[in-house]
């Protein structure tokens, strides 16, 4: 691009067309006073304080709209400006308290900022000050306030919650002197559709909108947030030993400053008093507390007589990648057996079993920013906004940039605002409606055949099967419009690059890999996938479940996805490890649990999991988690499974300890320690060490995480050029098989991960989900994901903000079905199945069709997860939990 | 000492009949102000037969501009503009509903709460401002038993103060409806209203 050549107070520059002069002036250091500017927004020019003067132009003009063009000449002070802006300040100021010290913005305000630069008469403006009755301060939101007194009207609030978040909640209200910043019916802030993300509370160059709690720090750590597979990078705060604030990075290329509100505001878990510090041993079925040597003896004699089969450990989407190797190797090297997996198998399970069949590599294809030059971005089975609410808003910006929003899902989901097109299927029919898709597009030619003559094979046998899937049949089964199907397949055809984002709707089913297969056939008739911005991405949902995957935390798979029974692999890691490792591969999370039931597996290890609430089944998990013989947990909390255990062992969270998250773009980043870990709790790579030191295996002896870290990669050649100094800044994205290599931004550009190096288009037929409505449980429950809580909230309800936006359960439940049932919104009901039954607060909403009825599993108090089946997909062993059948009656 | 202590207080109270007294001055400023008054902010919400907007809708869908018109429909279809009908715009519209909400609230012609059958419109312009308007709109507030905007329990009347009506010459000046009423007395209104009344409940 053509530089344009401008000089500003006579300093010639040189800048991108395209730029406003307080832009290139900013960029230069020369300050123009400003208060309505932020560079995330597009510019208003309300303040009038940016006023500058343009040589051949008359009278002034103001900067932050004025576009540069060649040779102009800009004058930045003169007389007459600098009355012009002291007489607007002026007005700014004779309504603005005057009480600096006292407010919260003090030292980092524009106004005063302002205000020093150009001046102002004390006199003048006290003269001007309008006896305003004092507004209430808003102080309803349990993580900020708004106080009307102290706003300057600049409307950067108004445009962030428009531009930034695309939620809308505030705007100008009422009229002339009376003007505030209100919501809808100017109701207080947590009664509107304000998601509490705070982006407006950053914003705010005055103290009008403040947060509560968040202190200034005294020191700052980089690292990663805890909370989903998005993998934001924040600065955490510290005072002391206390974490005060978090802030998002500006520069990363993740989140680019922006935080949802868990990773804003929820940082109070860390030093809650509630967190484990001592380990705990049960000794006549209460806890004792204990040493670490005594706990740790103990668990070393117990494990050691329970070794191979008798053995199984549950590692963790929340720990690091570092203690993910360790846990893994103990498992492999130590008690000799392949008995690990995480809660990967209850969310992403078909998603590595899928895609690994189609492409040859189970993750997400492209990276987050790609979504800024998608065309089309087609979410199904995601709720995006409430469980990945950063990549959403990256959607948001794609919409901004005229990309086209089709969403698929049972519910009508808040994307739904920005999408094109909605399509609402019957929940467990997605298999049906994208093979439909697919079968438009065959039928009316859209095809990508050069891509699919080139880079696929297997496409004779598939178009052979699309014969059962006529629209008509497909409008049948799903209760989506034909025209609707049409038209999505029509967009997503034409309208490329188009991506596809899918998460737990698509995966949480028996038959999850269908679903993962159907997707990818018809991201590759299209071919769009292998290119920048157009792919498959399965979101992960912890933040660290990629992770978990990569370093091996899985039954069949060493570190880097290396079978274990291949020879070779299995030869390199009893090389690397210096054990006898067995070839056999291990039992999933969920036969697990059965076979713990059945009595063949005697000791459990788990590190960071809650599968009492997560687990599909609940009841079965309590049942058969009793009859184990010795039992360990490493937790931060106590939690509902913790209750079952016989050593408790307190582990440090994230903000305690070293070393790196692998978010769902596949990026390494480095998770960094912001204090000293809380009461007597230990990291889990040493808490895992110590267990393999004490039972005398070798290869344990860990001085720090780097150490983990270097040696699994050596063992990975996927990871092989990834270190600690490479991602100290920028984390990379693997495939990194050098230390030169750059990372890998999207995956498949020339060739495929498969062995023939071609993608494979997989025929299907539509499967029923295992169990239905009938006539006895009539409702189909689907569940669904809070976007203030995480997970089974064990971190999200020790923040008390979060835990007053979204402090219950609720039964959401159609209207009509409302009506059928005589239930009202608000009362409490008993919703039963075939497997449990639980106690919670309808809430009646058209979000969800007629017949269909949801419920997230947050609640330890209503465990959603007592309801559901534990219907397994073949493959991949995923529980069924988005399809069960359940009756509802009054309580 | 004593004398400093008396001092002191006889000062605070000289502070506070002047507060109040400007205070009260303040009220006086503040009475000719819109209709949306600080006791009835919120968005009535009323059960109105929001099918009726269908047509209203289909006409101003994605087109620009289409705030204003969508309304102004709306409020002459129910005389105001329910909470339901500005979150029903905004699902099928698109159009955001703060954003509609602080259209409604910036011209004053918008009224977000049912008003009564007869709008009193008491001027207070400043010939009536001279012709003692205040005692006129105080004399209706008592006897109908609201407040500068309220309207009426049994529906019949909403009280409304406005800046001019034009027709000074009359003043003290107010109007019903379409019909003007001139020269007035506080009495003289209040007559009117049960005029009005009487009428009604016949």
């Amino acid at each position: 691009m053509a530089k344009v050549n401008i000089t500003i107070d006579g300093i010639k520059l040189q800048a991108n067309p395209n730029k406003t002069i307080l832009e290139v002036a900013l960029e230069n250091n020369i300050y123009i006073p400003n208060l309505c500017h932020h560079e995330d927004l597009v510019p208003a020019g309300v303040c009038r304080m940016c006023m500058v003067e343009v040589e051949g132009q008359r009278g002034q003009v103001v900067a932050c709209k004025t576009l540069i063009s060649e040779g102009m000449k800009v004058k930045v002070d003169s007389p007459e400006i600098s009355v012009i802006r002291q007489t607007t300040l002026e007005l700014v100021q004779a309504n603005h308290p005057q009480d600096c010290n006292n407010c919260k913005q003090n030292n980092n305000c524009q106004l005063q900022q302002v205000t020093a630069f150009v001046g102002m008469n004390q006199k003048r403006f006290e003269r001007m000050r309008k006896t305003k009755p004092f507004i209430e301060i808003d102080n309803s939101n349990p993580f900020f306030n708004l106080d009307h007194n102290k706003c300057i009207m600049c409307g950067i609030c108004v445009r962030t919650c428009d531009e930034v978040q695309g939620v809308n909640a505030l705007n100008y209200g009422q009229r002339g002197f009376n003007t505030i910043i209100s919501t809808f019916g100017n109701r207080p802030i947590k009664d509107s559709v304000c998601e509490s993300c705070g982006e407006c509370v950053v914003r705010c160059p005055v103290g009008a909108l403040y947060p509560k709690n968040t202190q200034i720090p005294a020191r700052e750590a980089k690292t990663v947030c805890t909370y989903c597979g998005v993998g934001c990078n924040i600065f955490l705060g510290v005072r002391g030993d206390k974490v005060v604030s978090s802030r998002g990075d500006r520069t990363s290329i993740v989140n680019k400053g922006r935080l949802c509100v868990k990773g804003r505001f929820g940082y109070e878990f860390i030093n809650h008093p509630d967190r484990l510090k001592t380990p705990l041993i049960k000794k006549n079925g209460k806890f004792e507390e204990a040493s670490w040597d005594e706990a740790l003896d103990l668990i070393a004699k117990k494990f050691s007589t329970r070794k191979k089969e008798k053995f199984a450990a549950f590692s963790s989407a929340r720990v690091t990648n570092e203690e993910n190797y360790v846990i893994q190797k103990f498992t492999r090297a130590v008690m000799e057996t392949n008995n690990i997996d995480h809660c990967a198998r209850l969310c992403h399970a078909p998603t590595v079993s899928g895609l690994v069949q189609t492409f040859g590599s189970g993750a997400m294809t492209n990276s987050i920013d790609e979504f800024y030059n998608t065309k089309t971005v087609f979410s199904i089975g995601s709720n995006t906004t409430a469980a990945h609410p950063i990549i959403a808003l990256h959607i948001k910006t794609a919409k901004r940039n005229g990309a086209k929003i089709i969403v698929a899902n049972p519910k009508e989901i808040d994307l739904c605002r920005h999408a094109d097109l909605f399509l609402q299927q019957y929940p467990g029919t997605d298999v049906a409606l994208l093979l439909g898709m697919i079968r438009v597009i065959v039928d009316e030619n859209l095809t990508d055949k050069k891509f699919i003559k080139e880079r696929c094979e297997n496409y004779e046998e598939f178009i052979n099967s699309l014969e059962n899937f006529s629209l008509e049949n497909v409008e049948i089964i799903t209760g989506v419009p034909k025209e609707k199907i049409a038209e999505a397949a029509r967009i997503y055809a034409t309208n490329s690059p188009s991506s596809i984002v899918y998460a737990m709707g698509i995966t949480q089913h028996t038959h999850g890999t269908d679903n993962v297969l159907a997707i990818s056939n018809l991201a590759l008739l299209t071919g769009n996938v292998g290119k920048e911005s157009s792919g498959v991405n399965p979101l992960r949902g912890q933040n660290n479940v990629q992770g978990a995957c990569d370093y091996g935390a899985l039954p069949d798979v060493y570190p880097g996805y290396q079978k274990v029974n291949n020879k070779a692999a299995k030869e390199k890691f009893e090389k690397a490890w210096g054990v006898k490792l067995d070839n056999k591969i291990g039992i999933t999370h969920t036969e697990i649990i059965n076979a713990i039931e059945h009595g063949s597996i005697k000791a459990l290890y788990q590190v960071g999991e809650n599968p009492v609430i997560s687990e599909a089944d609940a009841n079965h998990v309590k049942k058969a988690l009793e009859k184990l013989d010795f039992f360990v947990v490493q937790d931060i909390f106590m939690t509902e499974t913790a209750q079952y255990a016989d050593v408790i062992l307190p582990a440090s969270s994230f903000a305690e300890k070293d070393g790196t998250f692998t978010n769902t773009e596949r990026r390494v980043q480095r998770v960094r320690k912001a204090i000293e870990p809380i009461g007597d709790s230990k990291p889990d790579w040493w808490i895992t060490s110590e267990i393999a030191k004490r039972m005398g295996a070798k290869g344990f002896d860990f001085t720090d995480v780097e150490e983990v870290f270097n040696e699994s990669n050596s063992l990975v050649p996927n990871f092989a050029g990834i270190n600690y100094e490479r991602i100290e800044k920028v984390g990379l994205q693997w495939p990194c098989p050098t230390i030169d290599h750059p990372g890998t931004k999207f995956l498949h550009r020339e060739k495929f991960a498969t062995p023939s190096g071609k993608a494979k288009f997989m025929p299907l037929t539509y499967k029923v989900s295992k169990e239905l409505p009938d006539t006895e449980y009539p409702l189909l429950l689907t569940t669904d994901r809070s976007l203030y809580h995480y997970h089974t909230s064990t971190m999200t309800r020790k923040v008390k903000g979060l835990r007053i936006l979204d402090e219950e359960e609720l039964f959401k439940i159609n209207p009509e079905d409302a009506k059928l049932f005589g239930i009202e919104d608000g009362e409490m009901v008993s919703v039963k199945s075939r497997r449990g039954e639980v106690k919670v607060k309808a809430r009646v909403t058209d979000i969800c069709q007629k017949g269909v009825v949801s419920m997230t599993f947050h609640f330890f108090e209503s465990p959603t997860n007592e309801l559901t089946i534990c219907e397994v997909d073949p493959v991949a062993k995923i529980p069924e939990t988005k399809v069960c059948a359940v009756k509802v009656e009054k309580f | 000492m004593f004398y400093k202590t008396y001092f002191r207080q006889f000062t605070i109270l000289l502070f506070l009949i002047f507060t109040v007294k400007i205070y009260k001055k303040q009220l006086i400023n503040m009475r000719i102000k819109r209709l949306l008054s600080k006791e009835n902010e919120a968005i009535a919400n009323a059960d109105v037969n929001l099918d009726l907007l269908n047509p209203l809708i289909e006409k101003y869908k994605n087109k620009k501009g289409n705030i204003i018109p969508l309304l102004q429909g709306t409020q002459t279809m129910f005389g105001y503009i329910p909470k339901a009908a500005f979150e029903k715009i905004a699902n099928e519209t698109g159009l955001k509903i703060s954003d509609m909400y602080g259209v409604a609230t910036f011209y004053s012609q918008f009224r977000l709460n049912p008003v009564g059958k007869h709008v009193i419109k008491v001027c207070h312009g400043t010939a009536c401002h001279v012709q003692n308007a205040g005692s006129i709109t105080d004399s209706l507030k008592e006897a109908l038993k609201v407040n500068d905007g309220g309207t009426t329990e049994d529906g019949l009347f909403t009280l409304e103060s406005v800046a001019c009506l034009g027709c000074c010459s009359l003043a003290p000046v107010m109007m019903i409806g379409d019909n003007t009423y001139g020269k007035l007395t506080s009495t003289q209104s209040v007559k009117v209203i049960k005029e009005i009344r009487l009428k009604e409940n016949n």
